[in-house]
């Protein structure tokens, strides 16, 4: 017995003594979790305070001049049409294909499943790409088929864009619905005497709209955020303006009164959400256990059923592998192939960085958040969330004005990208962290303590370990995510920095579809792997 | 109760049904049928099939061979909603988004919402609900939530109702009480209720008639006292509660055991396999009649005990009185005073 703590002292590091014997289930978190879990919960909120303080600079009798004009009134109503739109047609896709999947005997469930997943892996201005692409004199309906169709642009060419990539969020939340959803429900309605349509309006849809209203949620972050397809479709909407006022116009001020429109837009949205979700009783009352709801024979609706997911594939996937294949095979010689290794360096030194900075900061605050709950961990954690939530260009925006106002000799430099890109997508790291954890429990740790062991020694003895899958997980979702990125990039890269994102978005604009073929070729790729590594945790889950 | 059971006619009839879930066999060849009025219990361990058996009568899987009957109408080919069968589920199923009132209401006929909330009084009065009209399913106790979902299932009219474990999500506490108080209920409705439970007590003491299933077969049918006393084979004898098996030589209307000579409920010759419950085997000090043995155990019950015989080889469970003075370790003498059951093989 009284030989224990000795071998504990032995089989910890030296290092590991520094931070003491208490911590783990102490009170108080100690410093060294707290400090980078605070700075980094800090950081995510100054910037926000300088863009009012931007924003408030302005003269209250210039204020009227500058914001009442009809372009702002133009471009809110513009974001919430888009915002609709998207909406209205993700779901026309979404919730059909999950109700295939889920309650009818459609053949190659599995199949649709995962097609209906993978669009996720392609950005939204290379669906954009991918639409402009197909059309137009040289692109490859003309040359096939001899069809000419006009340039998607406007409200139209936008909304399907990003519907065309953001419906799998719709589907995979309204599929998960249906399938969590305990089918003794269904069965009780329908042997209370109702007809299957009667059941599903009566007692399925009232259980499907929390995970419409997610889904719904997020989508609309997306569409606020986006600025690359917009832009490719020239669509006028919020985003788009702050981008163009302030780097085209150089109307600063103004552009940091869109950015408080688009955040407040993208806060009523939240707040509205939470509003409509309150109050519903959908909890399981039983414990029942899982039984597959009886399938819908479709019978003659087999083939028209399987043609609209046909459909919804061949646009969200074929389309973009063709267009991308066209062009790619198209000119060649006109590619500047050197500049593609150098093009690809400027993401890696980007998004590497960002992923190991994302995952420093999520550890210690999902440490925090779950082992030593109280109301100041809780806001930490939230504010992670908070910097992911809020659209991209307000933040890119706000995170010059910090620069310029405090840090000046970072301006515009890639350490302030890397910086804003980590804030804006750690949450994505602290995620998958924050899950494990609870998953492992303080218990393991403890018995590893009753053994004799430190907290820092239990800690990395018995949970960092299990840790690292969930770690690497986070750190790979940020480096995909990072890598995509685009209006945060555009507006915080150095002049001459490019990235693989950038020159698709740029050769789009300028017409050069075949010069924007490889990075989208590349974006694709890179994205891929993330769709995998989520199509693999679904999978694992029980 | 038994009397009228056994003269009605029976109206839900099972023929020979099967169903297979790729390789598993779920049932095979189960035919039983259902009198109105009448409490069918269905026992069997657990994963046995009963749970099919009861989604086929509801309409949730179809069968592969067999048919369903309800009256003269053959419903296995019937949607559910048209099936005239209600089901209570092991869950309850309550609908969560809904009030007590509205939970009842979804399965009352009328068109209008007036007559359709007045219709939910009655059955909540029934069941004795009133007053909780307005609660949500997550505002009720278990043995509540029960009772709402058979108001549910008796407001759409069924004509016969099946539960599925319908006390097995009660605490140990409620359950007994409970039982009582939905026995009552069912059996004012007057209809056929086929009910499903793995716990022998529940069955014995609930039921009208008892099925017992193994394997996806029916074992024996009959009333809880004949499937006790007279079981018709080992397995439904163990199942219904704990009994000793021995071996013997019948001769007519007794055996040679290594209790002794046995008397047995009918009449056999040659090897025999037989079942004599606890209480049919009495225990008394060295010197009295019957067999010597050597009492290896004791479990204290309250107000009887349960003695392990060793007789021999074997060792025999006999109840007894808790006040009778016997320790392990004693020499007593058992025997029979009951007949023994003979099992076929
Ligand atoms: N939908 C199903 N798919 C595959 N196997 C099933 C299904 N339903 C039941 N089974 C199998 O059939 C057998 C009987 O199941 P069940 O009727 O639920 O048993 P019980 O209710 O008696 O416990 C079990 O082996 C079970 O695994
Ligand atoms: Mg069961």
């Amino acid at each position: 017995m009284t030989a224990q703590p000795q071998a504990a002292a032995e089989r910890s590091a030296p290092w590991i003594e520094v931070f003491g014997r208490r911590g783990a289930t102490g009170r108080k978190p100690p410093l060294f979790l707290m400090l980078p879990a605070i700075v980094a919960g800090a950081m995510m909120l100054i910037p926000l305070v300088y863009l009012v303080v931007r924003a408030s600079a302005t003269e209250r009798t210039e204020l009227a001049a500058i914001v009442l004009r009809p372009f702002t009134l133009q471009v809110t109503l513009n974001t919430l049409a888009l915002v609709g739109s998207v909406l209205a047609l993700t779901t026309a896709i979404a919730l059909p294909l999950a109700l295939l999947v889920t309650r009818t005997d459609v053949p190659a469930k599995r199949a649709i499943t995962i097609l209906a997943t993978l669009p996720l892996a392609i950005p939204g201005y290379v669906m954009a790409y991918a639409l402009i692409g197909l059309s137009g004199y040289y692109g490859p309906l003309n040359a096939f088929f001899g069809l000419r169709l006009p340039r998607p642009e406007g409200l139209f060419g936008a909304a399907l864009a990003l519907s065309l990539y953001t419906f799998p969020y719709v589907f995979l939340n309204v599929r998960a619905a249906l399938l969590g959803l305990d089918p003794a429900l269904e069965e009780s309605a329908r042997s209370l005497g109702r007809s299957p349509r009667a059941a599903f309006l009566s007692v399925t849809l009232p259980h499907l709209r929390p995970a419409l209203l997610s889904a719904w949620l997020v989508v609309a972050l997306y569409t606020l955020g986006d600025y690359g397809a917009i832009a490719l479709m020239r669509y006028d909407v919020l985003s788009s303006a702050i981008f163009s006022q302030y780097a085209n116009a150089f109307e600063v001020n103004y552009a940091a009164w869109l950015a408080l429109m688009l955040l407040a837009i993208a806060a009523a949205f939240l707040v509205l959400e939470g509003a409509l979700n309150r109050g519903r009783r959908l909890t399981r009352t039983g414990t029942g256990t899982r039984r597959s709801v009886l399938a819908v024979a479709l019978g003659r609706w087999r083939w028209p059923a399987l043609g609209f997911a046909a459909l919804v594939h061949i646009a969200s996937l074929g389309v973009p592998a063709l267009v991308i294949a066209f062009w790619l095979s198209r000119a060649p010689a006109d590619v500047d192939w050197a500049k593609v290794p150098v093009t690809v360096l400027g993401t890696l030194s980007v998004a590497l960085p960002a992923a190991a900075l994302a995952v420093a900061i999520a550890v210690p605050v999902a440490l925090v958040a779950t082992r030593w709950p109280s109301r100041l961990t809780y806001g930490i954690e939230r504010m992670t969330y908070f910097g992911y939530a809020v659209p991209a260009l307000p933040f890119a925006l706000a995170t010059v004005f910090f620069t310029l106002a405090v840090v000046p000799a970072l301006y515009q430099t890639v350490a302030i990208l890397v910086i804003a890109l980590t804030l804006h997508t750690a949450a994505l790291a602290v995620g998958p962290v924050r899950v494990r954890l609870l998953q492992i429990g303080p218990r393991v740790e403890e018995s590893a303590r009753s053994f004799g062991y430190s907290a820092p020694a239990a800690f990395c003895s018995v949970t960092l370990p299990a840790l690292s899958r969930s770690v690497l997980a986070g750190a790979i979702f940020v480096f995909i995510v990072v890598a995509k990125e685009l209006p945060i990039t555009l507006l915080l890269a150095p002049s001459g920095f490019t990235t693989m994102a950038m020159n698709v978005f740029s050769r789009t604009q300028e017409g050069m579809l075949y010069e924007a073929a490889p990075y989208a070729a590349l974006m694709i790729g890179f994205s891929a792997i993330s769709v995998a590594l989520m199509l693999r945790s679904e999978r694992d889950r029980p | 109760m038994t009397d009228l059971t056994n003269t009605a006619a029976p109206f839900l009839r099972i023929d020979g049904v099967s169903k297979r879930f790729g390789d598993v066999t779920a049932l095979r060849d189960v035919s039983l049928d259902l009198r109105k009025g009448e409490i069918h219990a269905l026992i069997g361990p657990s994963g046995c099939g009963k749970s099919t058996l009861l989604r086929i009568v509801a309409g949730f899987e179809t069968a592969d061979e067999g048919s369903v009957h309800l009256g003269q109408r053959r419903i296995d080919t019937l949607k559910p909603e048209a099936r005239g069968i209600g089901i209570v589920f092991q869950d309850y199923a309550l609908f969560p988004h809904l009030t007590v009132a509205q939970n009842v209401a979804f399965a009352l006929k009328y068109a209008d919402d007036a007559r359709r909330v007045a219709g939910t009084a009655p059955l909540l009065r029934m069941v004795r609900l009133d007053g909780l009209e307005s609660r949500f399913p997550d505002e009720l106790s278990g043995g509540q939530q029960q009772r709402v979902a058979l108001a549910r299932t008796f407001a759409a009219g069924p004509r016969a109702i099946l539960l599925d474990e319908p006390f097995s999500n009660l605490d140990a506490s409620l359950r007994e009480t409970t039982r009582r108080e939905i026995r009552d209920i069912l059996k004012a409705s007057g209809l056929g209720i086929l009910f499903v439970t793995h716990d022998r007590e529940e069955a014995l003491s609930f039921a009208d008639r008892i099925s017992v299933l193994r394997e996806g077969g029916v074992e024996q049918t009959g009333l809880p006292k004949d499937l006790y006393f007279r079981p018709a084979n080992a397995f439904v004898a163990g199942f219904l509660g704990s009994t000793n098996f021995l071996d013997g030589i019948a001769n007519g209307a007794s055996a040679e055991t290594p209790l002794g000579r046995v008397g047995l409920d009918r009449p056999a010759s040659g090897p025999v396999r037989l079942s004599l419950r606890p209480e049919a085997i009495g225990i008394a000090m060295e010197g009295s009649d019957g067999v010597p043995g050597i009492v290896a155990s004791l479990v204290f019950k309250g107000h009887d005990a349960s003695a392990f015989v060793r007789v021999g080889e074997t060792i025999f469970e006999v109840l007894m009185r808790a006040s009778l003075d016997i320790r392990p370790g004693q020499r007593v003498h058992v025997a029979a005073h009951l007949p023994a059951v003979v099992l076929k093989e």
